[in-house]
C-alpha cells in the first residue's frame, strides 16, 4: 500500500503505518487522517509531535498507558487521561496517532 | 481485576550486540510491564554492556537501542540490579554506565535512580526472592 501526497509516493505496510519513518512529512499525517474521516486540530498536532519526539529519543513507540502518563506532564493533567487522547484518536491514541506520526505500532500493542 | 502480583526478574547475560539476545530481552519486558506486575532486571556478566554510557553501532549493521533503557521508568520498570564483581572484572564503574532514572508521580515527579549497585551476594537474595526469573 501507499500514500500519495505533494507529488511523492509514501509506502506503508499492510497495517498502513508507513515503512520508512524518515520519509515522514506532516502531508502523510494529514493524508492518513483523511482517509479515517478526520481533520487534524492542533491538540492532534500536539501528540503526534510528543510521539515523533518520543521515538526520538527512545527508539520506540510508547505504549498507550505510557503516553498518556507523559502526556499529562507535558501538555498538563486535563490532557493526560485516556477519555481525552481517545476524543481526538477514536481509533487508540497507540495505533493512530503513532500511525500518523510515521512510527511503528507501539511495542506491546496486539 | 484483581490478579496476585508476581515477582519478574529478568537476568541479562550476554553482551548487547552480537546475538539478539539482550534486544528480545528489553522488548519482552516492555510488553510484560502492561501487565501490573512486579518487575526488576538484572545484569551480569557480559550483561553489564548493556548498560554502557555511550554505545555506537555504527559500524555493525545492528540498531542501537542502549536510548530504550532509558524508557523503562516511564514503564514503571524502576529496578535495575548490577552486580558489583561483574563490572569489577571488567574494569568499569558505575560512572560508565547510562544515568538511569524515573520520575515519581507521588512524589512531585521527583527522579529517582534506577541502577541499584549489588554485591553477587545481594544479587542472589534477591534472585531467590523472585516468583518467576527469565534468563536471557
Amino acid at each position: 500500500m501507499a500514500i500519495e501526497a505533494n507529488g511523492k509516493v509514501f509506502e506503508t505496510d499492510e497495517e498502513g503505518y508507513l515503512v520508512t519513518l524518515a520519509d515522514w512529512e506532516p502531508v502523510v499525517a494529514e493524508e492518513m487522517a483523511k482517509e479515517d474521516d478526520l481533520e487534524l486540530t492542533d491538540e492532534h498536532w500536539d501528540i503526534i509531535n510528543f510521539l515523533r519526539e518520543y521515538y526520538e529519543e527512545y527508539q520506540i513507540a510508547p505504549a498507550v498507558r505510557v503516553l498518556t502518563k507523559a502526556v499529562g506532564k507535558k501538555l498538563g493533567k486535563e490532557k493526560g487521561n485516556s477519555k481525552y487522547l481517545y476524543g481526538l484518536f477514536p481509533y487508540g491514541p497507540g495505533k493512530q496517532a503513532c500511525r500518523f506520526a510515521g512510527l511503528p505500532k507501539p511495542t506491546g500493542c496486539i | 481485576m484483581s490478579e496476585t502480583i508476581k515477582k519478574f526478574m529478568y537476568l541479562n547475560r550476554r553482551a548487547p550486540y552480537g546475538t539478539i539476545y539482550a534486544w528480545e530481552s528489553l522488548e519482552v519486558v516492555l510488553i510484560g510491564a502492561a501487565f501490573d506486575q512486579d518487575v526488576s532486571l538484572a545484569f551480569i556478566g557480559d550483561g553489564v554492556y548493556q548498560l554502557l554510557e555511550g554505545q555506537d553501532t555504527s559500524e555493525s549493521d545492528m540498531k542501537n537501542f542502549s536510548t530504550t533503557y532509558k524508557a523503562l521508568g516511564d514503564y514503571d520498570v524502576t529496578k535495575l540490579y548490577v552486580e558489583k564483581e561483574s563490572l569489577e572484572e571488567r574494569g568499569l564503574t558505575l560512572d560508565d554506565l547510562m544515568p538511569l532514572t524515573w520520575e515519581d508521580e507521588d512524589d512531585d515527579w521527583a527522579e529517582k535512580d534506577s541502577i541499584r549497585l549489588v554485591s553477587r551476594a545481594e544479587l542472589a537474595d534477591v534472585l531467590d526472592d523472585q516468583d518467576i526469573i527469565y534468563s536471557f
